[in-house]
């Protein structure tokens, strides 16, 4: 019996019927979302400012919770945020007091204390070592570029093992060849881990290249404009870049954002 | 050779000879900027010193009113033996180093303490911070009287004066500094269900560090001149009072030997606080943040 052995649902996330209005102002930031990720997929939220991106990812993360609708984590109400759940953010942030490899440690120090972060050392070497700055783990962050500073955050969200990827702009502080770089490695994290993915990015080349589906959204009010499902093969490699496939994509990424800003394309 | 040739010549010499002289001074200048930081400052104290020994010696200021480098210098020699011989100035300077040293505990112990209680609200920081930074804008050394009205003649009053003089920095410093904790990183701690307390050791007190620091060193030194200070005004006993004593017996190159120890215990407080604060707050430079 299937109803038996299956103890979660097989999406991670289920949104239906969700709006948010924040009290302040009275803005209405999202409104009628409905959308499904199934697990292991990775999912790319884009829209101009203003079009709630960034008030879905908090709500998704249950550091929000919306004013209507439901939000359900493999099939249980989201009521605050879940263990499966790790971020990363625009910023490294980076604790400056820390070395590298206490910053990597930090969730399992907050979540099991000080004895489990020791204990993790091991494994938060790895990690580093991974994203090829093993040799920074006595490093203080002060000493670390802006990649290996998000590079550590990398590891840091990973250090949970967490089952969903919440990522508000991760690489949006730096510059596109080293993003481009990043981009590519956090895809084959997630694909190793069969993590499930959100991504919130202002770049359409970087929502493309990287989700299975982008989700285009059009601000006042906060909504889907446009479901567009990226069916570019994997691996993606940067080649994948001057694909003709990926070329397409990003037009109709790029179209369907014009068309919520209120331009008829041509 | 015409007069006017001759002349120009002369101007044409003068004028080298000025700019020689002018990269002689560049030159003396970038040597100057080359001194590493202690010989900057001996050469410096050298000079005034020099220049104070002479303004005396030449009979330009009277030593009565304006004592000798070289009198003060026999007075420190003085002052030295006294102390090395465990004489009673020993043991007043002992009264002021104690008052100080729990005068100053004192202000850390409350002013830390009050400090968390006012930067951990919004009201704290809104309503009670500014009434602090009122207090610690009034001449606090005019209430030194009330103190010694309110607490006597003997120990008490002088440290309470001291930790009245030295306690505000350390409270505006440390509420400042509890608001020093940037959005990012609240919303890092929280995206980790980190709880109020975790956020609060783990996080808003390392920020908030470098801002009690700060109020430290100036409360450190304050808490010296506000135990001297409660000396001046009653009771007979500690190092301010020596120094009144001189003082008014118009012995001032004896009242400069003894300020000059006064500010050596200020100064190895502050060192003190300082080296502290190196070791807890290694991690603040200023300019790389990530």
């Amino acid at each position: 019996m299937s109803s038996m052995t299956r103890t979660r649902s097989e999406e991670t996330y289920a949104v239906s019927g969700l709006s948010h209005r924040y009290p302040a102002g009275d803005v209405l930031a999202l409104q009628g979302i409905d959308m499904v990720l199934p697990k292991g997929s990775v999912t790319a939220l884009i829209g101009p400012s203003g079009c709630g991106k960034s008030t879905l990812l908090n709500i998704l993360s249950g550091l929000l919770r919306p004013t209507d609708g439901g939000v359900t984590l493999f099939g249980s109400p989201l009521t605050g945020p879940p263990d499966e759940v790790a971020h990363m953010f625009q910023k490294a942030t980076l604790l400056p007091w820390r070395t590298t490899l206490e910053n990597v440690v930090l969730p399992i120090e907050i979540r099991d204390g000080k004895k489990a972060a020791k204990a993790a050392y091991g494994k938060a070497r790895d990690l580093l070592r991974m994203v090829g700055i093993g040799d920074f783990e006595a490093a203080y962050p002060q000493a670390l570029s802006g990649g290996m500073a998000q590079r550590a955050a990398i590891c840091r969200m990973l250090i949970t093992e967490p089952e969903v990827f919440l990522l508000d702009e991760p690489f949006g502080a730096l510059d596109e060849l080293t993003r481009e770089r990043m981009d590519i490695e956090l895809l084959r994290i997630a694909k190793d881990s069969e993590a499930t993915v959100v991504l919130v990015t202002h770049s359409i080349p970087e929502s493309v290249f990287l989700s299975d589906r982008v989700y285009a959204m059009s601000a006042r009010p906060g909504r889907i404009e446009e479901v567009i499902d990226i069916d570019l093969p994997a691996p993606r490699t940067l080649d994948t870049f001057s694909d003709p496939h990926f070329v397409d994509r990003v037009g109709q990424v790029r179209r369907a954002l014009n068309r919520g800003h209120g331009y008829d394309g041509q | 050779m015409t007069v006017s040739e001759v002349r120009q010549r002369d101007t044409q010499e003068e004028r080298m000879g000025r700019r020689r002289g002018v990269a002689a001074v560049r030159g003396a200048g970038k040597m100057l900027n080359r001194l590493p930081t202690w010989a900057a400052v001996l050469l410096i104290i050298v000079v005034v010193l020099a220049l104070w020994q002479l303004v005396v010696s030449l009979g330009t200021i009277s030593e009565l009113v304006l004592p000798s480098p070289l009198s003060v210098g026999g007075q420190l020699v003085i002052v030295t033996q006294q102390l090395i011989g465990g004489e009673y100035l020993l043991g007043q300077l002992w009264i002021t180093i104690q008052e100080v040293l729990l005068g100053f505990g004192l202000a850390v112990t409350v002013g830390i303490t009050v400090g968390l209680i006012v930067g951990q609200t919004e009201f704290g920081r809104k309503g009670v911070m500014p009434i602090f930074v009122l207090l610690d804008a009034t001449p606090k050394i005019a209430f030194a009287p009330v103190f010694i009205a309110w607490f006597g003649f003997g120990i008490a009053s002088k440290f309470l004066m001291a930790a009245f003089m030295s306690i505000f920095p350390i409270i505006v410093g440390t509420a400042a500094g509890l608001a020093a904790t940037s959005e990012e990183e609240i919303k890092l701690f929280r995206s980790m269900k980190a709880s109020g307390w975790d956020i609060f050791w783990k996080l808003k007190v390392h920020r908030a560090l470098p801002f009690v620091f700060t109020g430290l060193k100036i409360a450190v030194v304050a808490a010296v001149t506000g135990a001297v200070a409660a000396e001046f005004i009653g009771g007979g006993i500690g190092f301010g009072e020596q120094v009144r004593v001189a003082a008014a017996r118009i012995a001032l190159d004896r009242v400069f030997a003894l300020i000059l120890y006064l500010s050596v215990l200020g100064l190895l407080l502050y060192l003190a606080v300082a080296w502290l604060q190196k070791k807890l707050t290694f991690w603040d430079q200023p300019g790389r943040d990530r």
